[in-house]
């Protein structure tokens, strides 16, 4: 099999508008024939919604959440990217391209960063048209932030709740569309399964979590907007309810995955405090624009943090990195901290922590200019650990967060299934090896809004004669028969361990030996402990419950089942890419001073792997990476 | 630290509830509420008993979908904080803790702690929107907003949805969360343009609901976790007349 990326001839500069311009289109009579499932509804789920909805094509759109506002786009904290260059410091699209590629360690292409970055215009002009309330100077224009990885400030941001008021707007727009009937909505449904018919993704088998009833829907074309799989790990700053399973399901019905090894670990979130811990609140890395970050020079320093004298501190990343400081990318922060807190130098009970000090801001800004950046960072600070971050430096630590890796798609965001789309985090294209900050609400939102109306409807341009699809399909049956006999199969085990301690086990292990850093013996080691772990699993896991009513354990359980999978692709995709790369840092592949070694010459190339059956070893086939635009450099931020 | 809770209990809309006593000890005081209750399913199942459902999602007090009474308070004793940001350390050894759901006729229960919010989504389709379609909008500096208006927009947007505020109000009202959005949209220049048939349609739709009338007690305000000020009901009863006042025939 080989991959073809689709990317649009032409100059970098102008390939998206040719695209545009050449998209085949559906006209609108026929739109009202079609119908397109979208599973998820964060910013790229309920943007495409919308978009679908407003041309006229008949959209279901289904979250598992019980509205479609919880989606976990919610959370972002602080901002989101766009190279408007309000502030005059000499940004550009072109600057913006350049800064994501490298950002992502030159493991993204080309065509698909430029288009981001070219969209980002669009979006905030997109975002203020709907109401979404961004941060405004005094004279009533936009304000900027800076984030890690950048030397301008193209960060728009709304407090610390951008993606809350980015997520409402795209939220409101469609149920706009709900309102007007040309979008059906689906809350609390949890997508079990892609049916495939003719070599095509024809529609989707759910679960009505509150009744527990398998339903059948068919669509000409499926749209998965599902999010990222990090909370594989157990302890993540995602919602508890984040899973891989649409994408992973999709996956085992055909669709590549992508370099599933690469997840960002980020260095600001709050540390773990216990056993019982059930996840990791992420602090913005805006903090970082003000925060300065640090360690005790000493080991075993017993002194309270503001007793420790300057000349006692060490400022481990303004002395590694001068030229970015505190804003080092979020793949060089995470392991520079790793590499302090590793070598003993951690504070906080366990240990496992860094100070984020910001008395210095303080006293340069005053207490009432830090709080209203921060505030509501601050206060969520004091309401998890009962510390006052205002006369105290915060205590943080690097926790698993985005997946850079996904479902493997074309320029048109289309996967190797016929008719099956991946949007937002759900896909793997933009990032690389590396995602930068306030990136990830740009691509969500770039996805559904901009990009994914035309290369839909150009899928959709050869659906105009192929009718209504039947639920009545063998595939239809097939598909909810074997979803049912796996709900029937795990309530049937009856063992005496939860859900949640096979997903804690399985969580530490990978964050061990594929987490910040990886080696080739620690990933054999975990892909035999992965197999065994789920072996156990399905001899002794208790789920309880029944299966036609509401039940919890039964949704994580099913979840979980896949994540061992995931975890063992995770492993594979980690040990066959045999370099240092972005998030992806393999210790035999590093510099003398301990730098991620990039191999460009046998590793230019994107991994895509194939699901070969229960117990196989997946297919690795490689999509090369070709530069035309810049060459490959050393990524410095020294 | 040892806690006593009462829970309630109810197998589905259909049957009738009851509070169930249950005995935790040797919990970690700087554990949050909702680990409290994982801890507590944990040793339900391995019992195997049914574990106690309950509505969670971020776990940072944003996606809104967390929330139960806690001794007869929305979202619990601390002020401007919901559920999953609430810790053990705001109670003390010993303490007996009643957990019940989000009680209105408009949130019919579904089972144990979980509730129906979906009237929320309901009143928005009709009306907590711009009209304007993908593609369309002009330059984002082409309309100032200063900074002030900004700010006071994101304060009424900043709501979560959570329905701390219906659970609270004797009269299971909606106002506080209905307004917060009419206001968010009224403040603005691009939510002006259709400001008068958005309150007509959203609170027609609230009335629709099963939820009551706000009676001004402002008890919603004092249990919001985001501090949602009442001064929006009073915006939405404004909006609400001129509409009236103005409406065409």
């Amino acid at each position: 099999m080989t991959l073809n990326s689709k990317i649009p001839a032409g100059p970098l500069e102008e390939k998206w508008t040719r695209y545009k311009k050449t998209a085949k289109l559906v006209n609108p009579a026929n739109r009202k024939k079609l119908d397109v499932i979208v599973v998820g509804t964060g910013l790229a789920g309920s943007s495409i919604a919308a978009s679908l909805g407003e041309m006229g094509y008949r959209v279901k759109s289904f979250c598992f959440q019980d509205s479609p506002r919880r989606a976990h786009s919610v959370a972002a904290q602080g901002g989101v990217n766009a190279a408007k260059n309000y502030k005059n410091d000499g940004d550009s699209v072109y600057r913006m391209f350049v800064d994501t590629l490298k950002g992502g360690d030159f493991r993204a292409r080309e065509a698909n960063v430029y288009r981001m970055a070219e969209c980002s215009l669009n979006l905030i002009d997109q975002a203020v048209a709907q109401g979404v309330p961004f941060g405004r100077e005094y004279g009533g224009y936009l304000n900027n932030r800076s984030f890690g990885g950048v030397q301008v400030s193209r960060t728009f941001y709304a407090r610390g709740q951008t993606g809350q008021q980015l997520l409402l707007g795209a939220y409101q727009a469609l149920m706009r569309q709900v309102g007007k009937k040309t979008v059906q909505l689906f809350s609390r449904h949890e997508m079990l399964d892609v049916v495939v018919i003719d070599g095509k993704a024809r529609g989707i088998i759910v679960r009505d979590l509150d009744t527990g009833v398998i339903e059948r829907h068919a669509a000409h074309a499926v749209i998965l907007a599902t999010g990222g799989y990090g909370k594989i790990y157990y302890l993540s700053t995602l919602a508890m309810g984040c899973n891989g399973s649409a994408i992973w399901r999709a996956h085992k019905k055909g669709a590549l995955m992508a370099s599933p090894s690469w997840i960002q670990v980020h260095p600001t979130s709050l540390p773990q405090s216990g056993d019982y811990q059930s996840k990791l609140t992420l602090m913005s890395e805006s903090l970082r624009n003000d925060g300065r970050i640090w360690v005790p020079l000493k080991l075993d320093e017993k002194r309270e943090p503001n007793d420790i004298p300057e000349e006692d501190r060490d400022y481990y990343l303004e002395r590694r990195y001068p030229a970015f400081g505190n804003l080092a990318p979020r793949d060089i922060s995470s392991r520079a901290a790793k590499e302090r807190i590793d070598a003993g130098f951690g504070i906080g009970p366990l240990k496992n922590a860094v100070y984020l000090d910001f008395a210095k801001a303080i006293k340069e800004q005053g207490k009432d200019k830090i709080a209203e950046k921060y505030g509501n960072l601050f206060d969520m600070y004091h309401k998890i650990t009962g510390y006052d971050a205002y006369s105290e430096p915060m205590m943080i630590s690097p926790s698993a967060h985005f997946s850079m890796g996904g479902l493997w798609v074309d320029y048109e965001l289309m996967t190797t299934l016929p008719g099956l789309f991946a949007l937002g985090e759900a896909n793997f294209a933009d990032h690389g090896a590396n995602r930068l900050g306030a990136n990830s609400l740009l691509q969500a939102s770039v996805d559904g809004y901009f990009i994914a109306p035309y290369t839909i409807a150009n899928y959709l341009s050869n659906e105009i004669h192929t009718g209504e699809i039947a639920t009545d399909h063998i595939e239809f049956e097939k598909a909810e028969l074997a979803v049912k006999r796996q709900i029937e199969e795990l309530l049937q085990i009856k063992g005496n361990k939860t859900v949640d301690h096979f997903h804690k086990i399985l969580g530490k292990l990978l964050y061990d030996y594929c987490g910040l850093a990886r080696n080739e013996e620690g990933l054999k080691y975990a892909i035999a402990e992965i197999r065994k772990l789920k072996q156990e699993f399905y001899d002794n896991v208790m789920v309880s419950g029944q299966p036609d009513s509401l039940n919890t354990e039964l949704e994580k359980a099913g979840r979980v089942a896949d994540y061992f999978e995931i975890g063992e692709l995770m492993c594979y995709d980690a040990l066959t890419r045999k370099e240092s790369c972005g998030a992806h840092f393999r210790e035999e592949y590093q510099t003398a001073d301990g730098e991620a070694l990039r191999n460009d010459a046998d590793f230019q190339f994107i991994s895509a792997w194939a699901w070969k059956g229960d117990g196989e070893e997946p297919e690795l086939i490689k999509e090369p990476l070709t530069f035309e635009e810049i060459q490959p450099t050393v990524r410095s931020y020294k | 630290m040892d806690l006593h809770l009462k829970i309630w209990r109810q197998k589905d809309n259909q049957s009738a509830g009851k509070l169930v006593a249950y005995e935790l000890q040797g919990l970690n005081p700087h554990m949050s509420f909702l680990e409290m209750l994982d801890t507590l399913n944990e040793k339900l199942i391995v019992n195997g008993e049914e574990p106690v459902e309950f509505d969670h999602d971020c776990r940072e007090g944003i996606c809104g979908q967390c929330g139960v009474m806690i001794n007869g308070i929305a979202h619990g004793p601390l002020k401007h904080t919901t559920t999953c940001q609430l810790h053990l350390r705001s109670f003390k050894d010993n303490d007996t803790i009643v957990i019940e759901p989000f009680r209105s006729s408009a949130f019919p229960v579904k089972k144990d702690l979980k509730v129906d919010r979906s009237a929320f989504d309901r009143i928005i389709s009709l009306g907590g929107f711009v009209s304007i379609n993908t593609g369309q909008a002009p330059d984002a500096t082409v309309i100032p907003i200063t900074h002030e208006l900004a700010e006071e927009a994101f304060d009424s947007a900043a709501c979560i949805g959570c329905g701390a505020c219906v659970a609270t109000c004797k009269n299971g009202s909606a106002a506080l969360f209905t307004s917060a959005k009419i206001t968010h949209m009224a403040l603005l220049p691009q939510g002006k343009e259709e400001r008068s048939q958005r309150v007509l349609n959203m609170v027609r739709q609230m009335d629709a609901e099963s939820f009551g009338h706000c009676s001004n007690t402002e008890a919603c305000e004092v249990e919001c976790p985001q501090g949602i000020s009442v001064l929006n009901i009073a915006r939405m009863n404004f909006e609400y007349n001129r509409a009236l006042i103005f409406k065409k025939k």
